[in-house]
């Protein structure tokens, strides 16, 4: 008795929720940006995420979901977190993950991106992680490989996992986000963040306020033109925190100051700086965000940075478990797809 | 190596003499023989233009031939056979080339090439500065005699007004235009598309519109100053028109032309594609400089162009190799191939009532002609006058088609049009007298 239980209750911790299973509604084998995202779909991933987190709070955080599935990190930018945190999503999961840089490959010696993904793909590829420098890299990279391509930030345009995890991060604080207020600050110029965010946000009926000073508001936001999601813009701090639920700063950049786009660190942290007599202004219990990594003393002080109502270290955790999200998800569509069209599925 | 061509029962448009009637046209011994009714040519090859409208050949201001030194994207041959498919026997050639056409012998290259391979006639742009970096000026006095129609350093503004107002001042001397590309660049920065909604959507770098006018206000005040004859190349922007409106009432020697992209797409087309979608693609092929504008813009454009303030389009053709486009947005070339959709996408104009016909055949034969004084060079240019030049083009207006890069002529691939129905199409193009370029039997006969 006591054996067969034992083997049960393995069986049980070695597989993924049922919930995460068993969702509908997905149809996605990309990830490039949230723009086209309905409320559902957002809810969907929440849901997912829950599920995921379940799985990283097991003694023995490991699942076989993607065992048999190589996730490529293919990345044109430094960056420390994000592929971090989408390598241990996939290993998480079981797949098997490998990481390659744009230094130090075929890609400094002159080779297009569409071949650098071809090649990969060649090789086995199920998902491909990808950060750019370039706006668009991605598009281009799922037009021409025959796998998941997941946008792990793209130039200006773009990073939707990170739009997810902040997503995730709100809501698990705030419940609804619906009619809460959020203040985003900083460069959104030059921001994907911030890109991928107001589509998630508005979807979800968040109010969002931007604040900047009017050289890094990007255009057509102010007029609320075309097919851009409506916000309010605020170009004085202490106006546009007032009464916020969340407030997220950005990073500031010094390639900023050199481009002319403010005349000093000195005086955007003057005006743009989220302090502790800003938050004040704030909702008594208002959260503090920051996609990272800190200016701490130019956007973001440091007692507000490490306070109690940072919630950017629980960003990062929550980070893990959207990617797992993420990583199930596109490639559930992938596994269907060839389950439908007669193959074998593995 | 002339033919004797007659095309007979056409709709004759020749906006020049003012005429628009069915009549035949005989060309012989080069050159436009005779225009009437019932006109007998025994042994004469003949096209039945019945349902057909016949028009001068179009001229194209603005080509970009690529040769010498671009083959890979286009060579005189294939350049000037595309333009034999797009309707047109004259395009003048942009001088971007490597060498630049800076100097005589490179001119006389290009003249050379165009005897011995051209399909329609080549009219050479000098360079405006030696190497076109902008800084001293090229011997425009030989490069006039040596058969230049104007001067540009197309691709780039002459971005030093000092030297643009020389070179306006010098090249009066000759009676020949500067045109000019214009770009502030310290404002266009590294822009790669309009900037707008959509770059903002896109997250892309814009460049914008202000850009262009400021250049365009600087250029039409050098203009006036020195009594140059400037010629804006590809205005693009509602702030340009309104500055060259201005000009022009007040008498400046400003002439102006607009390509067949600037009339009739937008920068929606860069995210969505010209075939109109949901979903994101960046459309390299889209990329092109100035950049597809607002709508805004486009319909200031059209509106220019109808009343005059634009005086002709003109394609700048602008071919890349597949290679240069096919790459992340930032970095692919800017330029869209264009000779070979550019009467089908300019007779959208057309189906949507903002130009007639004839007005549109006028801003592609006899106006481009006038803005730039090459009738000087080629007597009777752009138009049917009997003893003009055997430059014919035989058009259906109605011929709905699929654009096919594939099939191009050019070597030039790079067109937003992709997969895109136009209706208008040019069923054969005689030019000097000779038949440059026949759709198949099959495909007219099917009408």
């Amino acid at each position: 008795m006591t054996s067969i239980r034992t083997a049960e209750t393995r069986v049980a911790e070695t597989s993924l929720p049922e919930q995460a299973a068993e969702e509908q509604g997905w149809r996605r084998s990309h990830l490039l940006d949230l723009d086209d995202f309905s409320a559902d779909e957002l809810d969907l991933v929440m849901r997912t995420t829950d599920a995921m987190k379940e799985v990283l709070s097991r003694e023995v955080p490991r699942v076989p979901a993607l065992r048999g599935t190589t996730v490529v990190t293919l990345f044109y930018e430094n960056s420390t977190r994000t592929r971090a945190s989408f390598e241990l999503a996939g290993k998480v999961l079981g797949a098997d993950a490998i990481n390659v840089s744009a230094s130090g490959s075929s890609v400094s010696k002159g080779e297009s991106l569409v071949d650098t993904v071809k090649t990969l793909r060649a090789i086995g590829a199920g998902v491909l992680v990808m950060r750019h420098n370039r706006s668009g890299a991605p598009y281009l990279a799922a037009r021409h490989a025959d796998c998941s391509v997941i946008n792990a930030g793209d130039g200006l345009h773009a990073h939707p996992t990170q739009a997810l995890l902040d997503l995730y991060t709100m809501r698990s604080q705030l419940g609804d986000v619906r009619g809460k207020k959020v203040v985003i600050v900083g460069d959104i110029a030059h921001s994907r963040v911030a890109r991928s965010n107001l589509w998630s946000l508005a979807a979800m009926g968040a109010e969002v306020t931007l604040c900047a000073p009017p050289t890094l508001i990007p255009a057509g936001l102010r007029a609320g033109e075309g097919e851009l999601p409506r916000v309010r813009i605020e170009t004085d701090l202490d106006r546009a925190i007032e009464g916020a639920d969340v407030v997220m700063a950005l990073r500031m950049q010094l390639e900023r100051m050199q481009g002319g786009f403010v005349p000093g660190m000195r005086e955007y942290s003057r005006l743009y700086q989220v302090n502790g007599e800003r938050l004040a202004r704030a909702q008594k219990n208002a959260l503090v965000m920051h996609p990272g990594p800190m200016n701490e003393g130019v956007e973001i002080s440091h007692e507000v940075a490490h306070g109690l109502q940072s919630r950017v270290e629980e960003q990062v955790t929550n980070g893990v478990a959207v990617r797992m999200a993420v990583l199930w998800l596109v490639t559930r569509t992938a596994r269907s797809r060839n389950a439908s069209g007669g193959k074998a599925a593995s | 190596m002339s033919q004797r061509i007659l095309i007979s029962n056409g709709r004759v448009i020749d906006p020049a003499g003012g005429s628009d009637g069915i009549a035949d046209v005989l060309i012989e011994g080069g050159r436009i023989a005779e225009v009437g009714r019932s006109i007998v040519a025994d042994g004469a090859m003949e096209i039945d233009a019945s349902g057909l409208v016949v028009a001068p050949g179009f001229v194209d201001a603005h080509t970009h031939l690529r040769d010498p030194g671009y083959e890979y994207k286009e060579d005189i041959a294939s350049g000037t056979r595309a333009a034999a498919r797009g309707g047109f026997t004259t395009v003048c050639a942009m001088p971007n080339t490597d060498p630049a056409m800076d100097n005589r012998s490179v001119i006389e290259y290009v003249l050379r090439e165009a005897q011995a391979r051209a399909y329609v006639r080549v009219l050479p742009i000098g360079a405006v500065t030696k190497r076109r970096e902008g800084k001293e000026l090229a011997e425009l006095g030989d490069l006039a005699q040596a058969g230049c129609v104007a001067f540009s350093d197309d691709g780039a503004p002459v971005w030093d007004a000092t030297v643009m107002r020389r070179a306006l001042e010098y090249a009066s001397a000759f009676g020949l235009p500067i045109i000019d590309h214009c770009e502030d660049a310290s404002l266009a920065k590294d822009g790669v598309m309009h900037e707008g909604w959509v770059s903002t959507r896109l997250g892309l770098r814009g460049q914008p519109a202000a850009a262009e006018e400021a250049a365009v206000a600087r250029d039409v005040a050098l203009a006036e100053a020195t009594g140059g004859h400037i010629h804006i190349a590809h205005v693009s922007t509602r702030g340009a028109i309104e500055v060259i409106r201005a000009a022009k009432r007040r008498g400046a020697r400003v002439t102006a032309e607009v390509t067949p992209h600037h009339l009739t797409l937008t920068d929606e087309v860069v995210a969505f594609g010209a075939g109109g979608g949901e979903a994101l693609i960046y459309d390299t092929d889209a990329k092109v400089n100035p950049p597809l504008r607002s709508a805004g813009d486009v319909d200031a454009c059209v509106d220019a162009l109808a009343e005059g303030a634009i005086d002709c389009i003109a394609t700048d053709h602008a071919p890349h190799a597949v290679i240069e486009k096919l790459c992340e947005f930032d970095d692919a070339a800017f330029g869209i191939s264009g000779l070979e959709t550019a009467f089908g996408l300019c007779m959208r104009l057309v189906d949507d009532g903002r130009v007639e016909l004839p007005a549109l055949i006028e801003r592609m034969t006899i106006a481009p002609v006038r803005a730039l004084g090459l009738d000087r060079h080629v007597p009777q240019i752009g138009t049917l006058a009997v003893g003009a030049p055997g430059d014919v083009v035989v058009l259906d207006p109605e011929r709905e088609w699929t654009v096919e890069p594939e099939r191009f002529a050019s070597k030039g691939k790079n067109t937003p049009l992709r997969g895109v129905s136009l209706r208008g199409r040019v069923v054969a193009t005689v030019a000097g007298g000779r038949m440059v370029h026949r759709m198949e039997e099959a495909a007219v006969s099917g009408r």
